[in-house]
């Protein structure tokens, strides 16, 4: 026991020394400004809260990319969410508020595809491989009845 | 049988494999492709939104979209006090500005204390800077990031937008797209 606490001493003085950069970047790039006011709080309208919540599940975080802007803690991402609640609270429409930063940022942005040229086989592939296989089961059946 | 009715399995029964080792080269090459983490602003060849900042430093007035239509290209600088990159991007700033560049900056959710430290440690080479507390101006172009540096023509229109650090390197491409933005 009384061997290995100074082992477990150095053990975590190295780990701290390793860790230490780390913490110390993570530290000064980040701003000291509190959060924006809607970025954390709830509209009081729960049905407009509802609204604001489904959008923001389905807005990419631009900072953090792999998470939606109501998942991420990021500062951006709360400013985002700030934009998105007070807007809702002004009246806009949800979909309005995606145009507009599908707008600035591109289909990126958004979670929901949106039918365009380019994602409409997107959408036709799930009815037109539905429609093949209907043809090809209508097919053996047919045959199988005949023998 | 027939030997071509012997023939057509033969083939049919290598095509699950062929389309296996399409399917695996695709994962494999989305794996070792380097990742593009930049968001691109869709908003080039657009005007900048209307804006009017207040002032993040004492010795400069606050920005609005005003200025960008006096007939001469300007550059638009995302920054921030608390981003590293924004201060190694600085001495190129400044040789832009000694040029003759005119730059304003939006400071990203910043304090004017921390604005006028950044601003004594790495000079100022900014003629106006707004204060963007709630990234509502960044969100407006299109930015998604500090920083970013925006070439804006003399009419308001956003013609080309640099994400991350200006490095020296980057420089003369900067002069050029000044230089297109003012034909």
């Amino acid at each position: 026991m009384n061997r290995l606490l100074p082992m477990k001493r150095l053990l975590i003085a190295l780990f701290a020394l390793l860790l230490a950069p780390v913490l110390a970047s993570q530290l000064s790039a980040q701003d000291m400004l509190p959060p924006a006011p809607y970025a954390y709080k709830q509209l009081s309208d729960p049905e407009q809260e509802a609204k604001a919540q489904a959008l923001m599940e389905t807005l990419r975080c631009l900072k953090c990319q792999s998470q939606s802007i109501a998942d991420s803690d990021a500062p951006m991402a709360g400013d985002m969410r700030h934009q998105v609640r007070t807007r809702i609270a002004a009246g806009e429409d949800p979909e309005a508020i995606r145009q507009w930063l599908i707008e600035r940022y591109g289909d990126y942005v958004s979670y929901t595809p949106q039918v365009k040229p380019i994602t409409w086989p997107l959408f036709a592939a799930p009815a037109v491989i539905l429609l093949l296989a209907a043809l090809l089961l209508r097919n053996r059946f047919r045959k199988g009845g005949k023998q | 049988m027939s030997a071509e009715a012997k023939k057509k399995p033969g083939l049919a029964i290598w095509l699950p494999l062929i389309l296996f080792a399409g399917f695996f080269a695709l994962v494999i090459w989305g794996l070792v492709r380097p990742a593009d983490r930049e968001v691109a602003s869709a908003f080039i060849g657009k005007p900048l939104p209307a804006f009017d900042l207040p002032p993040a430093s004492d010795d400069r007035p606050g920005l609005s979209t005003m200025v960008f239509k006096a007939g001469k290209p300007r550059l638009l600088n995302v920054f921030a006090s608390w981003c590293v990159p924004c201060a190694v991007e600085s001495p190129q700033l400044a040789f832009l500005a000694s040029k003759g560049v005119e730059i304003d900056g939006v400071a990203i959710r910043d304090r004017k204390p921390d604005v006028a430290r950044f601003l004594a440690q790495n000079g100022n080479p900014f003629a106006r800077i707004g204060k963007d507390d709630l990234s509502q101006v960044q969100l407006a172009i299109g930015s998604s990031g500090v920083p970013e540096t925006f070439v804006v023509d003399g009419k308001g229109v956003i013609r080309y937008q640099h994400i991350g650090d200006i490095r020296a390197e980057d420089v003369p491409m900067i002069l050029r797209k000044l230089e297109e933005a003012g034909q």
